[in-house]
């Protein structure tokens, strides 16, 4: 398995009068780092590309390694260590000393003495190295340089040119870690500047970022602007649960609110960057509609009951409906929630119909998640390092830069650094693929089963499948047969946190945790064992199919979990199965099904509980407090426990922790596993094809609140090859209709020369409530038409 | 014996319509190609490195040199780029040279792009001399028209492209690195080294930027021969280069010596200083060369001459000032300059400028404060040897010489106006009429 | 030189005039430039002169254009566009005045020549006229200061001027008189040097003079003298003849009854 690690020629040098040996090629500020001597510096960052722009990392280089020292200071941070060099640093240099002083006298020069009210004071480099090493008074008596307060660079990002040390941190992570220059230096000299072109606001994905890595208060995000005092904060390191990249966050709350959410330092996953997303997607439980007390449906209408009230009018109803009964969790679930879920499924309800997959689905995609995703826990799977180290990428119906961006950042990072060849089955090249320079095989969906077979990989490739596969009929048999011919690897990148997780507790209706079998006898009994009950072996119903079973009057009972009805590819189907069942619904928020539930229990927000993700590679992902509860909510598990209790069973475990130690303790199935029935792909048909996914910053409700993130979404528009707007008859049209089985939806037009012929892309956002309405999903026929221009936004 | 004058790349430049082919091939252009084409390109190389031409843009450099570093067994192609962003205060010597005899360039450029196994080349020239680059872009269609560009060059096999491109207002695209920025349609800021252009320069190709001059110079050492070149100059300062003179002499011009001229010959030949007046101070070569005074006047103007003077030999950029100069004046003006001209990359350059002219101001309003003289120096102290290219370096030179030189002139400052210590007026070259002024005359 | 320090409209061109030229020629024209290198946003800046030809300045259509067609951002554009100074933000005049104040020709005459012109066009350095015939301009050495003090008009050479020889040459202008570069052509207007600028060839390149009188200078000495640098025998060294003073063969006559009093008023004031 493990390839020999080829050893990186060693090299040794001395600093401060250490000895220190580094791999050749290291820049003498980081072989300091590594001597344990930190010398300061604002422009240098290790993962941007070398600047020498701030000059405050000045040192004395006395000896070169070749005998011959340098006369005048050097910059440490361009400065590559060599075999024998002498570095003198500040802490035993007069001239370094003497240099980096000077230079911090010229960055205060011009930078304004605002620090009482500027959010970086108490956590600014600049700040306090002027405080550590700065000079008391300063000489400049001129007049300094000026700009009008706060610009916005984007409605998320505003930038202070007076504060800002034009280090090019946030231009140079732009242009080389997200590919999105729309910021630059603009002007020249002392009228150096950050720009945008004033059309072109910063609407980057990772905008954020630059805010983080900014070595002085000159970029502020609106939403966390005046808010807070660093020192007032208190720091809990997390993971982010907006998608399943399983990125390490630090968040900050003051006084019991969190306030901002950091990137964490994660060099395996997510380096030290976050998305947009992710950092500043976090204020939808604070919203009005968060659920805090117990109700009880009484006389048609919602009202707030006790806790024991609520526990028993939910334990009646589920007792009445006895085997009738079904549970639908959603894709943000911690794993352990996930476990309680699973086993609350069938050791107390005595069923396997529990699905995570609150979503679009096929059976074949089970099939495919049982057979190749599931009960893996972390061994044999694909990795973000692999990734870098692959003979080829190829993406299926897969755009990370919208549904995994960590997974687009490692990527575009291996095509830029390490000229990787990544090539994508898609039906346009996006802009998250030109940006990671991946080739584009043009597909309808329909062609993509036989893309699929056609790829040129050989075993040292990993292929990336998206979750759309779900709605392309014969995709995941071609990838199965693919990867079995090739040798290649394979991952599937579920866009929501709790997805592999659940997978792996179990919460699919054929299988149990840890890959574990309902059709297995051997592999049900290794579960019943440890759960001290025996389980049921009838086959479990999916969600569509509980939902379909719930509308028939044949589910009589669901259990639900942070779903929405609106997430499913037929909405009114869902909503017509939680209209008719006895509903029990675990929610932190009022959604569209805890409306239509019976019984609606509060649970906690994620802030402030503990737990684990599985992230798209099945790392363990610790999830943490952030805030204590301030409220009467309890978790998901201590819910489900007294569910269990007044059902007279026990669910084993009332905390995460509990769970996490009897997840851990399972025995991953290692015996056969159910073989796929293969699916095979449609016929492609004339028809126009829709392709859709959804993009970063959609209208998913976990964004709800967000307002200027989600100010900075992409133009929604619909894109279309040239050859089909003229076959459309579309060629003068400025908007297009979209019309599927049940109604239909206006876009702009957007001529998109890659796009294939024969097919059509709209954002899954922001209409993906009325797109699922007028029955359209990806693959769906549609019938084009020219509309005029909408009358009201969103129309 | 050589001569005190020795015309070579000027000698035509009097010739009407110098700048077409046919008038330059009757002076004996493209002579050398020919030469060349018969020779490897390595004995071209070798022909340059033995004549032991050192760059004529500044650092001195030797040329061959630069040209052996370029890695022949790299994949990528190879190119020449010609730098003639020629903006030091002062220098005015490749403009002349481009307007009058065009094709002498071109002519360096497709044998030095030969000896570097080049089959594009670039011919970078500032924007603001617009005429300039009407007339090299002529030539280098000329050449073509002629076949001394493009494919098979006069039947040797050789293919080159020269692609002409006018800069738009920037001193540093002087800088090698931030003119191949500049050529790659970035801002023209300095680029890390290493990589060195050799290796990767332009489209991270190995690249060679040479001045105008050296390659102008490259014809005649092939067509005369090295021993010929060699014949003329100083022990490490080979051959003959293009001294400009302009300022408050009585004949400012272009006068092509042989290295090792001192100053007071070229005074001499421009006519002296201009009638009744008496030598001040000069920059050596542009303003970026630490200031002379009078008692400089006998050094030898070569690399080694100058440098042993404490400047540099530089442009070859003599401003010359009479006594009626205000130091002070003069030394703002130029800092303004490094200000105006600064990139904005690097902090001691940027931030040290802006207080360098704003210091300055105080001295030329007459309103610097005790001690300022101090400060001045201490704020050059500030940015010496910290910054990212030599642009700073260029305008501490200036002040710190200056007040070297003139301590006490800067001193009237903490009282008294420069321009009333030293009225302007009589500095011009032309009679002033007090009453049409404002201020400062 | 400036003492500004507050620098409230930096950061872009002028965003709030849209107007614009650029059609579909022009569009061709801008493509065919980014052919003509080996990697196309090298043609970034001619493309930037270009652009200036056609509307005047730096349009923000303009910058739209290119990084559409190079590819790139318009923010990547116009971090191009505001570094080099040739770059105007605002429409330019028809005629582009610049004058040299870096040291040796401020020295020499320079600044009082600024003042003139000041004077005499009504406006500030970095204004145009309202009439929009001048735009004004303090520039850094120019590479003549040999022929110190020294204007540019339209970026061709005014050599060794005087208040009275720039007074002059405003008028010339303001009236639509022939006015000629001391060493160069008949001056038309900014935006034909920008064409030219860009590589459009304007058909000019034999006009003027070989060389001013001051890069003669040496070569004058040197021939009186029998001085010469290349070997004996070389073809062309006994054919140097005297160089004419001037050089231009239409010279602008500066001269020529030089009425600065008169001329005032005439030409645009703000």
């Amino acid at each position: 398995m493990s390839e020999p690690i080829s050893m990186a020629e060693m090299i040794t040098l001395t600093i401060d009068g250490a000895q220190v040996s580094v791999p050749k090629g290291t820049l003498a500020i980081r072989a300091a780092e590594a001597a344990g001597v930190a010398i300061p510096r604002f422009c240098d960052h290790p993962l941007l590309d070398p600047a020498g722009a701030c000059r405050q990392c000045l040192v004395e280089i006395p000896d070169a390694g070749n005998g011959r020292g340098f006369p005048k200071p050097q910059p440490s941070c361009t400065t590559e260590a060599a075999n024998g060099m002498v570095i003198k640093t500040q802490a035993t240099s007069q001239m370094a000393k003497d240099a980096q002083e000077q230079i911090l006298e010229l960055l205060l020069l011009n930078h304004p003495l605002d620090c009482p009210i500027c959010d970086k004071g108490g956590e600014c480099p600049l700040q306090n190295q002027a405080l550590a090493d700065g000079r008391a008074n300063t000489r400049f008596d001129g007049v300094k340089r000026t700009y009008p307060k706060p610009i916005p660079l984007s409605d998320l990002i505003l930038l202070d040119r007076e504060r800002c040390v034009l280090c090019a941190r946030c231009t140079r992570f732009s242009d080389q870690i997200s590919g999105d220059p729309m910021i630059n230096l603009v002007e020249r000299g002392a009228k150096s500047q950050i720009g945008i072109y004033p059309d072109e606001p910063y609407d980057s994905y990772f905008s954020g970022n630059v805010t983080q890595i900014c070595p002085v208060g000159a970029l502020t995000s609106a939403d966390y602007r005046f808010s807070a005092r660093p020192f007032d904060l208190t720091s809990t390191v997390t993971t982010c649960e907006n998608c399943a990249s399983g990125c390490q966050i630090r968040v900050d709350a003051r006084r019991g609110v969190v306030r901002r959410r950091l990137a964490g330092e994660n060099a395996e996953v997510n380096e030290e960057w976050s998305c947009d997303r992710g950092r500043f997607g976090f204020v939808s439980g604070h919203q009005k509609d968060r659920l805090t007390r117990p109700m009880v449906r009484k006389s048609g209408e919602l009202v707030p009951v006790s806790w024991p009230e609520a526990i028993e009018a939910a334990v009646t109803g589920l007792k009445r409906a006895r085997l009738d009964v079904g549970v639908l969790t959603g894709g943000r679930l911690t794993v352990e929630t996930n476990y309680a879920y699973s086993r609350f499924a069938r050791a107390v309800l005595h069923t396997n119909s529990i699905d995570f997959r609150s979503r679009s689905q096929s059976a074949e995609e089970a099939q495919f998640l049982a057979q190749h995703v599931a009960g893996r826990a972390g061994q044999d799977c694909v990795t973000y390092a692999d990734l870098e180290k692959a003979s080829k990428v190829v993406l299926v119906s897969f755009e990370p830069e919208d549904e995994s961006p960590m997974v687009f950042l490692r990527l575009r990072k291996a095509n830029r650094k390490k000229g990787l060849k990544i090539v994508t089955i898609a039906a346009y090249a996006s802009r998250g693929a030109a940006k990671m320079g991946a080739e584009l095989i043009p597909a309808r969906p329909s062609d993509v089963p036989q893309a699929i077979r056609d790829l040129d990989i050989d075993k040292d490739a990993i292929i990336l499948a998206g979750v759309p596969l779900t709605q392309i009929p014969g995709s995941f048999t071609a990838l199965a047969d693919k990867v079995a011919e090739s040798g290649a690897r394979l991952a599937w990148v579920p866009r929501r946190a709790g997805e592999i997780g659940a997978l792996e507790a179990g919460c699919l209706p054929t299988l149990l945790p840890s890959g574990h079998l309902v059709s297995d006898d051997a592999s049900r009994d290794e579960m019943s064992e440890v759960w001290g009950s025996r389980l049921p072996s009838t086959p479990g119903l999916s969600a569509l199919e509980l939902l379909q079973a719930a509308s028939e009057g044949n589910i009589k009972a669901l259990v639900t979990a942070g779903i929405e009805a609106r997430d499913f590819l037929d909405p009114d189907a869902a909503l017509a199965g939680f209209e008719k069942a006895f509903v029990v619904s675990l929610e932190n928020r009022m959604s569209d099904v805890a409306a239509l539930a019976n019984v609606v229990l509060p649970v906690d927000l994620l802030e402030t509980t503990e737990g684990t993700f599985l992230n798209w590679e099945h790392r363990v992902c610790p999830v943490d407090e952030a805030v204590p509860n301030p409220r009467a909510a309890m978790t998901d598990i201590r819910v489900l426990a007294a569910l269990a209790e007044g059902l007279g069973k026990d669910l084993g475990f009332r905390t995460a922790a509990a769970a996490r130690i009897e997840l851990a303790s399972l025995p991953t199935w290692t015996g056969p596993r159910e073989p796929m029935t293969p699916v095979a792909a449609l016929e492609p048909g004339r028809s126009i094809q829709l392709v859709t996914w959804r993009e970063l910053l959609d209208d998913s409700r976990c964004l709800d609140g967000a307002d200027a993130l989600l100010a900075t979404a992409r133009e929604v528009v619909a894109r279309i090859s040239p050859q089909t707007l003229r076959d459309e008859g579309l060629a003068t049209s400025t908007y297009v209709r979209l019309t599927g089985t049940k109604g239909s939806v206006v876009y702009p037009i957007r001529v998109e020369p890659t796009m294939v012929d024969g097919a059509i892309w709209v954002p899954f956002n922001p209409h993906s409530w009325r797109l699922n309405q007028t029955g359209l999903g990806v693959g769906a026929n549609v019938i084009l038409a020219a509309a005029p221009a909408p009358t009201k936004e969103g129309e | 014996m050589t001569d005190t004058l020795t015309p070579v790349l000027t000698r035509n430049w009097g010739q009407p319509r110098s700048w077409v082919l046919d008038e330059y091939r009757a002076q004996g252009g493209y002579e050398g190609l020919k030469k060349a084409l018969t020779m490897t390109p390595t004995e071209v190389m070798n022909e340059v490195k033995d004549a032991n031409l050192r760059g004529r843009g500044g650092a001195g450099f030797p040329t061959g040199m630069k040209w052996s570093f370029v890695p022949q067994d790299n994949p990528n192609p190879k190119y020449l780029v010609v730098n003639g962003d020629e903006s030091e205060p002062g220098t005015c010597k490749d403009i002349p040279l481009l307007m009058a005899s065009p094709h002498t360039l071109v002519e360096g450029v497709i044998i030095s792009s030969y000896a570097i196994n080049a089959h594009t080349a670039f011919i970078y020239i500032r924007g603001e001399v617009v005429h300039p680059i009407r007339r090299v872009r002529k030539a280098v269609q000329e050449a073509y028209d002629a076949g001394l560009l493009g494919k098979d060059i006069l039947g040797s096999g050789y293919d080159l492209d020269v692609i002409v491109h006018s800069g738009a207002g920037a001193y540093i695209c002087g800088e090698e690195t931030a003119l191949l920025n500049s050529l790659e349609g970035l801002r023209g800021q300095p680029r890390l080294r290493p990589p060195f252009p050799a290796v990767a320069g332009l489209y991270a190709s190995p690249t060679v930027v040479n001045n105008v001059e050296s390659i102008s110079t490259v014809p005649s050492i092939l067509a005369y021969g090295k021993d010929w070149f060699t014949s003329m100059g100083t022990e490490k300062s080979k051959g003959f280069t293009i001294y400009s003179l302009s300022g408050h002499v009585a004949h400012p011009g272009q006068y092509e010596a042989p290295m090792g001229i001192t100053m007071r010959e070229l005074i001499d030949l421009a006519g002296g200083i201009r009638e009744g007046h008496q030598l001040k101070f000069f920059t050596p070569g542009g303003s970026s060369t630490p200031i002379l005074t009078p008692d400089a006047l006998d050094t030898v103007m070569d690399f080694e001459g100058l440098a042993a003077a404490g400047t540099m030999l530089g442009t070859k950029a003599m401003q010359i000032f009479d006594e009626t100069t205000s130091i002070v004046r003069t030394t703002r003006r130029w800092v303004e300059f490094y200000k105006h001209e600064s990139c904005g990359k690097c902090t001691p350059c940027r931030e040290g400028t802006w207080w360098l002219a704003q210091l300055l101001a105080r001295f030329e309003e007459g309103t610097a404060h005790e001690g300022d003289v101090d400060k001045l120096l201490s704020v050059c102290d500030d940015i010496t040897g910290k910054s990212f290219c030599t642009l700073a370096e260029g305008a501490v030179a200036c002040v710190t010489s200056a007040v070297r030189n003139f301590r006490e002139e800067f001193e009237v400052g903490y009282h008294t106006p420069a321009w009333e210590y030293l009225p302007y007026a009589k500095s011009a070259l032309f009679p002033v009429a007090q009453d049409d002024l404002e201020v400062r005359a | 030189m400036s003492d500004e320090t507050y620098f409230e409209h930096t950061g872009s061109v002028d965003m709030s005039e849209r107007a614009t030229n650029i059609d579909k020629s022009t569009i061709e024209v801008l493509q065919s430039l980014a052919d003509r290198y080996p990697l196309k946003r090298s043609a970034l800046m001619p493309m930037l002169h270009y652009v200036q030809s056609v509307d005047g300045r730096v349009s923000p259509r303009g910058i739209e254009v290119i990084a559409q067609i190079l590819e790139i951002t318009p923010a990547q554009v116009s971090g191009v566009a505001t570094f080099y100074t040739m770059y105007k933000r605002r429409p330019a005049g028809t005629h582009h005045i610049g004058v040299c104040t870096t040291a040796l020709c401020a020295v020499m005459g320079g600044d009082i020549l600024l003042e003139t012109v000041e004077k005499e066009l009504g406006i500030a350095p970095e204004q145009t006229t309202a009439d929009g015939l001048f735009s004004l301009e303090r520039i850094e050495c120019n590479a003549a200061c040999d022929f110190a003090p020294v204007m540019m008009v339209n970026w061709e050479f005014m050599d060794n001027m005087t208040p009275d020889k720039a007074k002059q040459l405003l008028d010339d202008l303001a009236d639509e008189r022939d006015v000629y570069s001391t060493r160069g052509p008949k001056l038309t207007g900014w935006r034909d040097t920008e064409m030219a600028l860009a590589g459009i060839d304007d058909g000019l390149a034999d006009e003027g003079p070989s060389a001013g009188p001051a890069s003669l200078r040496g070569v004058e000495i040197a021939a009186e003298k029998g001085w010469s640098g290349v070997p004996k025998g070389t073809p062309g060294l006994a054919a140097l003849p005297k160089p004419s003073p001037a050089g231009s063969a239409e010279p602008s006559e500066p001269e020529k009854a030089s009425k600065p009093g008169a001329a005032k008023g005439k030409k645009g004031k703000k």
